[in-house]
């Protein structure tokens, strides 16, 4: 880890006014630590966010959806009332991660802006794609934990269960720089896999994420997420999913279905939505969903194992998202 | 010594059996201990003694050391799998600032060398053959710049042709990991193995004459005359121990005498270790360890850190401190080796066992003791046993002992295949095992124990509940199964304690011996305690230092076995030195004051400020049935069933196991609740190891990539189950305490009889570690594919 220089702005413009490519944000410092130790990341100066006014609440937000703050912590968001009565999926992401200790320092703003954890990424040993380098060196490694969409380019899934069930909630991202403010759709925030940089995000090095909106759902709307892992204390999910489900008495309206730790950015399955939509959510439809969830996928050498784990978390999803209402 | 005495001590099982034997022994020993019932602290749940300490965090472990002057350190470590060292450039770290010392390494310790070193080559360093090998070391004022320091060192390699995985490394075209054949010679700090085995290529083996003993009879031929035949192949996983407090030492070179605190499990073999490779002798040396985070068999020697901090701390003139960070551990720390093993065994109709056949290979890495055949030589008498058992080196740190090292790995199998004869026969799995157990007087006497466990156990568990195998149905299916635990019951004889009483009643006890987290601080004080009619609280401990009498290192379950009867002897002849001289002071005699005098006022009468006496462990009772230096194998092993109550979700693969009862013996426990503890991390380290651990190399750069703890996964909170532990006491006569050890056997067992608690939840056998989802849902899926 090499020295740096430690800021503490207590105002929003004075921390923009720090920003740069050597001037990085840290707010609960979980990742940044991690990056830090193993020399993945080596900035001269770390512009501490804690200490900024009115970022780690979750409010009231336009035409009666909410804005979660970037320095709310995950344990917050799991426990927040309203974030569990209307998105479900979001607070049950947020309290399967990681570890109690974790949750308490980890925010809503870094969880989002993870870095890959692929095991080679993480290694200074490894110059893969994603560092700047020619190779992913999963795709012909160690890739029992990668994954099995859209890994042409780079086989690392993307760390964030927040994102995915953010994204299946229709959330949107607001970044703030010294240049002004921007709203860009979570779906727009992540680089597609396809297009793999030394970026994750559409994020610039002097803005930082300002907010979280999430939009009203309809009336009648419920989510679920869930997680298929090794173990249930501390564990990567090796297959998450969030779903949310719109419904007119049980006829599916409109099904929003998004995996996690299955493609190097969260991944919409958008053939288990059309399995769903138009039709009673039951048992059949919800097992439909699963295997269409599916549709796309190749297994690399050692994680074709996870096609009945997806399969068998969106159909489970499913019918958790209907059996909550 | 000289004169002797016949006594009669307990022997049996309390609650089952019990007898009295007859044991002639020395009059310096102190006269027969009743059973556990008839006396008061001894066999009395204690808490720890330094159980506060530890939790408000006052106790200051060998990583809280921090002396005036002291500097930091941080190893050079090789980034290639294999090569040759041809230069080391360490000017830069020289340079940097903060810096105070550099050093190289000059000989390895731990792993194998080639045995003809003309094999080798002439090479100015030793050859590189893992990525994470010590090869230099940096002291600098602060921690961060020695880390930074240590960067800057520059090594230049020619790198060779490496192997990672064991299938790849048994080829025959494989890259060599040696030259030639290659022994692990082992050092003061412990290692080392069978010497003139075979090898060809990387395969190093089979020796059949290990464990303890050569083959019996003919395995061929037994399995011709068996009516039923068992043949199957289990794998398991490379497991790194993980403890939480890292090696590591603060090593002080002070003119001419080193102190060093240590992170170990054996002050006395971090002491002689450095003295052979420093060439100091070993009153130079003094070896400290007050508090340990942790020690699971890697932890006895100083280790390629120590010495490089000793003579880091030399060269500076200033104390060092060298502890690893996690990556190191889980690289170069030890490990469990894997194992592929093959098993075949034989019966006859009424499961009489005519055959066993246990072949395996594994790799320690560049060292040896991958053997896992422990359990298949031992466990279940049988006129024809053969094991074989194969080394087979990669380019991969080399591995250590680690809790009862092969016996997990070997019971793995043993015990799957035991069951799976039972299931052939048509007996219920305990039905088969109390024919079978019926190990006679001898070395691993200990079926007599496993009998009343067997019963015990299933009585807790509810084992007449339990369905056949897959017949639960549903998404969870619940299954339970059994697995039996065997281990050697090592002595060592150099254990020795002093007991001090003073004038005014104090006691203390000491000895060089560690406690490792066992409780041995705690036992020890319970022991004299129970000698003097003094409560625990009262005995002062001072342990863990080695310029106090020599104690066992701690490994192989020694450490309560072997120094509670030198603390008890201890106490026994100072207390008869008290009473003589107080009987003296009051011209009684000692006889009469013992009965009516407590020890504080027979010591107001002592001439001196303060007596004191020393006591060796002697030899048992009832002789060994092995003596190896002064280290003895002892009459009666330790036994051991452990039931598993398991949840397997059938569409996701994942096992929760629900329920453990554990029902071991120890001989005489001293501190049933130590050694409760003790049971539930062997059961915890085992149920992890049977589902979770399992470390991850890249094949194509020999990097371990889950070198930490986020990817290398451990059993967390939420993956422990309900855990039920009964402990027998077991009496043999054996010493003036009787007592045993628990460390080991409460792990041998768990990963076995949770694998048997799958199959009987799912019908289905996984016979790979750790039982993932991934190897669940492919278990599954097979069978399903054989019905189709």
């Amino acid at each position: 880890m090499n020295r740096l220089e430690w800021s503490d702005p207590t105002t929003l413009p004075d921390a923009l006014t720090q920003l740069g490519a050597a001037s990085v944000p840290k707010a609960g410092g979980v990742e940044l630590m991690d990056l830090l130790k193993e020399g993945l990341v080596a900035p001269s100066r770390l512009v501490n966010l804690r200490k900024l006014p009115g970022l780690d609440c979750v409010q009231d937000g336009a035409g009666g959806g909410v804005r979660i703050g970037p320095l709310v912590t995950l344990a917050a968001l799991a426990e927040h009332a309203v974030v569990r009565s209307r998105y479900r999926a979001l607070a049950d992401a947020a309290l399967h991660a990681a570890t109690p200790q974790i949750r308490n320092m980890a925010t809503v703003g870094g969880n989002l802006l993870q870095r890959p954890r692929c095991w080679y990424f993480r290694s200074e040993a490894f110059e893969c794609r994603r560092k700047g380098g020619a190779v992913c060196f999963a795709q012909q490694g160690e890739n029992a934990y990668h994954a099995v969409f859209a890994h042409a380019a780079c086989c690392a899934v993307h760390p964030s269960s927040l994102a995915t069930a953010l994204l299946a909630l229709g959330a949107s991202v607001e970044l703030t720089s010294r240049r002004g403010v921007r709203v860009v759709a979570l779906e727009q925030f992540f680089i597609p896999a396809e297009t793999v940089t030394v970026r994750d995000t559409v994020r610039e090095d002097d803005e930082i994420v300002t907010d979280v909106r999430l939009p009203a759902l309809a009336s009648g709307a419920t989510s679920a997420y869930g997680k298929q892992a090794e173990k249930e204390s501390y564990d990567w999910p090796l297959a998450e999913v969030a779903v949310v489900l719109d419904r007119a008495g049980n006829q599916c309206t409109r099904a929003s279905v998004v995996l996690g730790a299955v493609a190097p950015v969260p991944w919409r399955a958008r053939a288990a939505e059309a399995a769903l939509v138009g039709r009673a959510v039951d048992a059949t439809s919800a097992g439909d969903a699963g295997r269409a969830a599916l549709q796309g996928a190749v297994p690399l050498r050692d994680n074709g194992y996870k096609l009945p784990l997806i399969e068998v978390a969106v159909r489970r999803a499913v019918l958790a998202a209907v059996e909550a209402s | 010594m000289g004169d002797t005495v016949t006594v009669k001590l307990p022997q049996g099982i309390a609650g089952d059996a019990m007898t009295e034997v007859e044991r002639t022994i020395s009059s310096d020993e102190p006269p027969p201990l009743a059973t556990n019932d008839k006396l008061a602290v001894v066999g009395k749940p204690t808490p720890r003694l330094d159980g506060r300490l530890k939790v408000t965090g006052a106790a200051k472990y060998t990583t809280d050391v921090r002396l005036p002057g002291m500097l930091y350190a941080r190893m050079v470590r090789s980034s290639k799998p294999h090569a040759h060292v041809l230069a080391i450039d360490t000017s830069a770290a020289e340079r940097a600032e903060g810096v105070r010392a550099v050093v190289l390494v000059d000989h390895l310790l731990g792993g194998a060398e080639v045995r003809e070193p003309g094999k080798e080559g002439s090479a100015r360093y030793p050859v590189v053959r893992y990525v994470g090998q010590p090869v230099a070391a940096v002291a600098a004022a602060t921690q961060a710049q020695a880390d930074e320091a240590a960067r800057l060192v520059r090594i230049e390699y020619e790198p060779k042709p490496f192997v990672v995985d064991l299938d790849d490394a048994r080829k025959p075209d494989a890259p060599l990991v040696f030259p030639g054949a290659a022994e692990a010679r082992g050092s003061a700090g412990g290692g080392g193995g069978p010497a003139g085995v075979p090898q060809k290529g990387n395969v190093r083996g089979p020796n059949r004459s290990g464990p303890s003993g050569p083959p019996l009879g003919d395995v061929e031929r037994g399995l011709a005359d068996a009516d039923v035949v068992v043949d199957a192949s289990y794998r398991t996983q490379v497991q790194t121990h993980s403890a939480m407090e890292p090696h590591g030492v603060v090593a002080d070179w002070n003119g001419d005498a080193l102190t060093v605190y240590a992170s170990t499990q054996g002050t006395g073999s971090v002491r002689d270790e450095l003295a052979e490779v420093l060439g100091l002798p070993k009153g130079k040396i003094r070896v400290i360890t007050e508090f340990m985070g942790g020690g699971f068999g890697a932890k006895f020697g100083a280790g390629n850190f120590g010495v490089l901090a000793a003579r880091l701390s030399q060269k500076a003139k200033a104390p060092v401190r060298l502890v690893l960070d996690r990556r190191e551990e889980h690289e170069s720390g030890g490990n469990r080796p894997s194992s592929v093993a093959r098993l075949r065994i034989g019966a006859k109709k009424d499961g009489t066992l005519t055959a066993i056949h246990f072949s395996s290979y594994g790799t320690a890495g560049t060292a040896t003791g991958a053997g896992a055949g422990g359990p298949a030589k031992n466990l279940y008498p049988c006129p024809n046993v053969l094991v074989e058992e194969s080394d087979v080196f990669t380019n991969a740190g080399p591995a250590a002992a680690f809790r009862a090292p092969g016996h997990p790995q070997g019971a793995f199998g043993l015990e799957q295949s035991i069951d799976e004869l039972a299931e052939k026969l048509g007996l219920d799995p305990l039905a088969l095992r109390e024919k079978i157990d019926t190990q006679q007087e001898g070395l691993l006497a200990d079926a007599a124990a496993r009998r009343v466990e067997r019963r015990i156990g299933a009585e807790m568990v509810g084992w007449t509940r339990r369905h056949p195998a897959g017949a639960d149905t549903g998404r969870i299916r619940r299954g339970l199964g059994v697995a039996q635990a065997i281990w050697y019951r090592f002595v060592n004889l150099d254990s020795t304690c002093e007991v001090r009483i003073g004038r005014d009643g104090s006691v203390e006890v000491l000895s060089a011996v560690q406690d490792i987290g066992g409780g041995i601080r705690t036992a020890l004080a319970q022991v004299v305690a129970e000698e003097l009619g003094i409560r625990p609280q009262d005995v002062t401990v001072r342990i863990g230092d080695t310029s106090y009498p020599p104690g066992p290192a701690s490994g192989g379950s020694v450490t309560t076995g072997s120094i509670t009867p030198a603390a008890r002897n201890a106490a026994f002849l100072a207390r008869r030195e008290v009473y003589a001289q107080a009987a003296r002071a009051a011209s009684s005699t000692p006889e009469a004051l013992m009965a009516s005098m407590p020890l504080r006022a027979a010591a107001a009468k002592l001439r001196t400020e303060q007596i004191t006496a020393q006591a060796t462990r002697s030899d048992d009772y009832g002789g060994f049935v092995q003596g190896r230096g002064r280290r003895g194998m002892g009459i009666g092993g330790y036994g051991g069933v452990q039931f598993a109550e398991v949840a397997v979700d059938v569409e996701t693969g994942r096992v929760q196991v629900e329920r453990v009862v554990a029902v071991h013996d120890c001989g005489r426990p001293i501190n049933p609740l130590a050694v409760e503890g003790q049971i539930h991390g062997g059961v915890i380290q085992g149920l992890s190891y049977a589902l979770y651990e399992n470390r991850v190399l890249d094949r194509k750069s020999g990097v371990m990539l889950n070198a930490n703890l986020e990817t290398y996964k451990i059993a967390g909170a939420r993956e422990i189950p309900k855990i039920e532990v009964r402990i027998i006491e077991e009496y043999r006569g054996r010493s003036s305490t009787d007592a045993g050890g628990i460390g080991e056997p409460s792990t041998v067992a768990t990963a076995a009889s949770i694998a048997n608690a799958v199959y009987n939840a799912t019908g289905v056998r996984v016979r790979e570690l750790p039982m993932t989802p991934e190897r669940v849902l492919a278990a599954l899926a097979h069978r399903t594919e054989v019905k189709r």
